[in-house]
């Protein structure tokens, strides 16, 4: 076996090339996180709170800004074009995909902290702990809150978390890949432990999750060495040409190189059989949180996938293109399957987020610009939707806790016709039902797919299909629920009843943005399936 | 013209949603004006009608919508759709005076039922397929919330298998369409130009699938045998105008979908596949009907003389696709018979199921046993039900013997074997007889005692519609001269 010489540095030092306008959006989510952090040492507590959702908000509304700003900047940066062997090598790549995915998850970041920042009239976040070290129930926990102890830290996590999400799909080497699925993970691991309610539940998640999340990153740092080891470098246009020219029987260690790294993306968009951790980490996190992570979590690794898939190992596709359709329909059928039988909102969008996810692969699997553009489509429209489902899901009380059981939700359409109706519209957008989101992202990928996916690509799409009318009945079932069930145990006790709480101006704006954008996508989605399409093209 | 047509009804349904301030007298006045206007509307329309030239839409209006998958919001209307839609805008006028007194959430009624009202038209003019679609696809969730909110018995458990079955069937059609756009060049979704293009000619199988995924979807909307077994449950349960619009109207989206869609745009596939067409036709024309015969409970048979009727149309345009010799007169004539048809059934089966509702609305019953002699007791019922039993059946003088009677001519003359079909008109005569026997002649039984006779507003919503059977029948040329030169070119198309 020969083995092929590392692809070392070039012998003469050379400056790396920086367009620091192109990464300003990084650079300002990074920086705002810091100065968060300082915030949370510096600013008076009754202070706090206002001061970190401010500087949160505003700072992804800047980075938002300075996105629109990186558009005429693209093109692959920090680092250097090796004279000698024409070698590109940069860490970045400021791309068509990559941009639009950075302005999808700093929009869904807006929302998605604006319903973290939910008060309910308390002093800190609603639906946070103050103190998540402690054990549930012990004197500790107790005199925390005693103390008036807030959890403002979550601002800075969260955005240390959009920093990793938002220079995942940027990346254009393995290890800034690794690096930012780290910086990602990280604060989502500590967050989702936060919840403020059921406190097992949520610590028995978050330790799910990062256990899982830590074996995931370590099969993703194997296949990088071993793809290291097939080509000699990290950077993705390095891998790709070493693909087309390399030797066949060097194959040992590109086929399972291939496989391992995207086990470590497939688990982060929980597709089958790597979702495991999805139903009890978006049950037992945080409301706020899961919703977030659902949305923008799912953003990022589709972008990296995407670069991973047409960029990386682009050349190799025959390699690993059918293990790919076989995760894409495991997904879609185990989802929307499982689905069916939960009892449990949460864990209910959790399953569908996964038959989505699956969805959303078919349109990977396109290989073409159309199916780029598809996917970036589908991601936005399914993270406006869930951001707001889950709002909606965190203001259903019963004593002061989240409803989230089914039977809870029964007659909800009768005593809050709004909300039930805001709500029974998001599931028919998760349904695909025509004159939502829902449906013209479904259709986006599945013409794609039908488009340029050959047979492979026709049988995904008629699996889907199927896949979606399964879904159809779940989301049904729970308008049913809403509008013709009967209220459970509807004895006339104020004080037992379910109800809906009158949110802050915060997540009612979160809410209401989230529902538009379904309807309008759904009703004028030219403007944006075209930004989608021209956003389509990768640089190398 | 089209455009406010399809879309007046819409504003008016947000209103009405929207302003709960409204009370529900303004609710269900609104919605008869609003319908009201409609029928002017189709009406000028149609006075201003010319047949367009072949290839072509008459009033058609294009705005760009999603430029990428070159699909747009294009609506137009021929020979086909201007009958439907104007059948349309009636039912919708007559179930608006028929709900004059209806008690439970008028306001949220009317809104849903003019949202529905708008759908419906807008499929019909629809020239785009994902336009279609769409229309398609939010009929199928407006019923279902109007089946589940205002029907009987089991109508959230009817409601859910409706939307499931139909759901499904209307995911077939979309993976039809991505079909036919995918092998037309330049990819497009508008209907006209996949018409002219004959997307998948020479492409024997994949041809074929995609016509089985549209006739799929269509099927199941129609619906034909062995597809129909959602829509007993749904009318048992559905209200009485929520019966009337889903036999009358939503139906007929399935079998225009025949005549719009699937033969013009895959010729070679509908003529390989014509002989399974018309063979299903004629299953569902006698099964229809043997099923019908059997039942006790008056409204789920005339449910069932739906799907008979519906053979009829599946037949007719079965026939149509046998290109054989000189007769494509013939075919035309088949092809004129089943919009007829269309028309037709729109119009009695609305009236008969209004009818048959108070009915349920006086005695809580649908069960033919629980009645008799009611002719006595409500006169003016029986009357009306009289007429719409043999306008249903194919007495001439009714439109229902005009329609037949094309469809046989035509049918027979190309395929003999159709005549088989006749019995079904048979049995169907049998039935409603047995059913006027039964319910409306004889001693005074059971809930016939103290049966309020029709209200004015329901004598109106039922004379309405069968008055307008009664004109078709009569005279029916101003309607044939509309179709006539549609079907024509339909056949032509077919015969490329």
């Amino acid at each position: 076996m020969t083995s092929v010489a590392p692809q070392g540095l070039p012998a003469v030092f050379q400056q790396s090339t920086i367009d620091y306008l192109a990464i300003l959006p990084l650079l300002i989510v990074f920086g705002v996180a810091i100065v968060g952090v300082l915030v949370e040492a510096f600013v008076p507590r009754d202070r706090r709170h206002m001061v970190q959702a401010g500087l949160a908000v505003v700072g992804l509304l800047a980075a938002f800004v300075a996105v629109i700003v990186a558009a005429k900047h693209q093109g692959l940066t920090m680092g250097i074009t090796d004279g000698a062997s024409d070698r590109r090598l940069f860490a970045l790549a400021i791309d068509g995909p990559a941009l639009f995915m950075q302005g999808t998850i700093l929009l869904l970041g807006v929302l998605g902290v604006l319903t973290m920042a939910e008060r309910l009239g308390g002093v800190g976040p609603d639906a946070f702990t103050p103190s998540g070290a402690s054990t549930p129930g012990s004197p500790f926990e107790t005199n925390a809150s005693r103390a008036g102890a807030l959890t403002s830290e979550v601002f800075p996590l969260t955005m240390f978390a959009i920093f990793g999400m938002i220079l995942f799909p940027t990346t254009n080497d393995l290890i800034g890949m690794f690096v930012a699925l780290e910086v990602l993970s990280l604060p989502l691991y500590i967050l989702s432990g936060l919840a403020r309610r059921r406190r097992l539940l949520s610590q028995e998640a978050s330790l799910k999750y990062f256990l899982l999340g830590a074996f995931s990153s370590a099969f993703f740092l194997f296949g990088s060495a071993l793809l290291y080891g097939y080509s000699g470098s990290f950077v993705l246009g390095d891998i790709s040409k070493a693909i087309s020219t390399g030797p066949i029987e060097m194959n040992g260690l590109l086929v399972p190189g291939a496989f391992l790294v995207f086990v470590g993306l497939l688990f982060k968009v929980a597709a089958v059989p790597f979702h495991a951790w999805t139903p009890d980490v978006y049950q037992g996190a945080p409301t706020p949180v899961t919703g977030f992570m659902a949305a923008c979590t799912k953003a990022a690794a589709f972008g990296a996938i995407l670069r991973l898939a047409y960029v990386g190992l682009d050349t190799g596709r025959w390699e690993w293109t059918n293990a790919l359709v076989v995760i894409a329909l495991l997904t879609m059928v185990v989802g929307s399957v499982l689905s069916v039988t939960q009892t449990d909102m949460k864990r209910l969008l959790a399953y569908s987020s996964i038959a989505h996810a699956g969805f959303v692969l078919v349109g990977v699997l396109a290989f073409d610009s159309k199916g780029v553009g598809a996917v970036l489509f589908y991601v936005a429209t399914y993270g406006f939707a869930i951001i707001a489902a889950f709002a909606i899901i965190s203001l259903v009380r019963q004593n002061g806790g989240e409803a989230t059981h089914l039977s809870q939700w029964a007659g909800l359409g009768k005593r809050y016709p709004l909300v039930a109706g805001a709500f029974a519209f998001l599931m028919l957008a998760f349904a695909g039902i025509p004159a939502t989101s829902g449906f013209m992202a479904k259709f986006a990928v599945f013409s794609a797919a039908v488009g340029t996916g050959g047979a492979t690509g026709t049988v995904l799409v008629v699996v889907g299909v199927l896949c979606s009318a399964i879904t159809v009945f779940v989301y049904a079932r729970v308008i049913v629920l809403m509008y013709f069930g009967d209220p459970p145990g509807d004895t006339g006790d104020a004080a037992n009843a379910v109800e809906v709480v009158v949110p802050s101006v915060t997540t009612t704006f979160s809410i209401a943005i989230g529902t538009v954008i379904t309807l309008a996508l759904g009703v004028v989605p030219s403007a944006l399936l075209d930004l989608a399409d021209r956003a389509s093209q990768f640089v190398r | 013209m089209l455009s406010l047509l399809v879309f007046l009804p819409l504003v008016a349904a947000v209103v009405l949603a929207a302003v709960p301030r409204l009370g529900d007298a303004v609710a269900r006045w609104l919605w008869l004006g609003v319908a009201a206007v409609e029928v002017v509307l189709v009406g000028v329309a149609w006075a201003g009608f010319t047949t367009p030239a072949p290839g072509r839409l008459a009033l058609d209006q294009q705005v760009e919508w999603i430029p990428g998958v070159r699909s747009s919001y294009h609506v137009g209307v021929d020979g086909l759709s201007l009958p439907l839609v104007a059948m349309t805008a009636v039912v919708f006028l007559a179930c608006a005076v028929y709900s004059l007194k209806e008690a439970r959430r008028p306001r949220l009624h009317a809104a849903l039922l003019l949202f529905l009202q708008s759908v419906s038209i807008g499929l019909f003019v629809s020239a785009d397929l994902i336009l279609f679609f769409v229309f398609f696809d939010l009929s199928i969730v407006a019923m279902y919330f109007l089946t589940a909110g205002w029907g009987h018995a089991n109508a959230a458990r009817s409601a859910l298998q409706f939307f499931l079955y139909t759901f499904l069937g209307s995911l077939a059609l979309l993976v039809g369409f991505i079909g036919l756009y995918v092998y037309a060049d330049p990819h497009t979704f508008d209907m006209l130009e996949l018409i002219a293009a004959k997307p998948l000619a020479g492409h024997g199988l994949a041809a074929g699938l995609v016509l089985a995924a549209i006739l799929l979807g269509l099927a199941v909307k129609t619906p034909t045998v062995p597809f129909h077994t959602w829509l007993p449950p749904a009318h048992t349960d559905a209200s009485s105008v929520g019966s009337a619009v889903l036999a009358a109207v939503l139906l007929k989206m399935g079998t225009y979908g025949f005549v719009r869609i699937a033969m013009p745009m895959l010729p070679e596939a509908w003529r390989a596949w014509a002989w399974v067409i018309l063979v299903v036709g004629i299953v569902s024309v006698l099964y229809g009907a043997l099923v019908a015969l059997a039942q006790s409970n008056i409204k789920r048979m005339v449910a069932y003389t739906s799907v008979n009727h519906m053979g009829y149309v599946v037949m007719a345009v079965g026939a149509a696709g046998l290109v054989a010799g000189d007769a494509a007169q013939a075919r035309g004539i088949a092809v004129t018979g089943a919009v007829t048809e269309m028309v037709s059934h729109g119009l009695i089966t609305a009236a008969l199921f209004l009818l048959v509702g108070t009915l349920h609305q006086r005695a809580g019953t649908y069960e033919m046993a629980e009645f008799g002699g009611l002719a006595r007791t409500a006169p003016k019922l029986a009357g009306l039900f009289a007429v719409g039993a043999f306008a249903s059946l194919g007495l001439p003088a009714l439109s229902g013997f005009i329609a037949e009677f094309q469809i046989f001519t035509g049918s027979i003359a190309v395929a003999p074997v159709t005549a088989i079909a006749l019995l079904g008109i048979l049995i169907t005569a049998a039935l409603f007889l047995l059913s006027l026997q039964r319910i409306f002649t004889g001693e005074l039984r059971g809930r016939s005692f103290g049966f309020a006779d029709l209200h004015p507003r329901e004598v109106w919503a039922g004379g309405i519609l069968l008055g307008l059977s009664l004109l078709i029948g009569v005279y029916p040329a101003p309607l044939l001269a509309v179709i006539e030169p549609a079907a024509t070119a339909v056949v032509t198309l077919l015969g490329r």
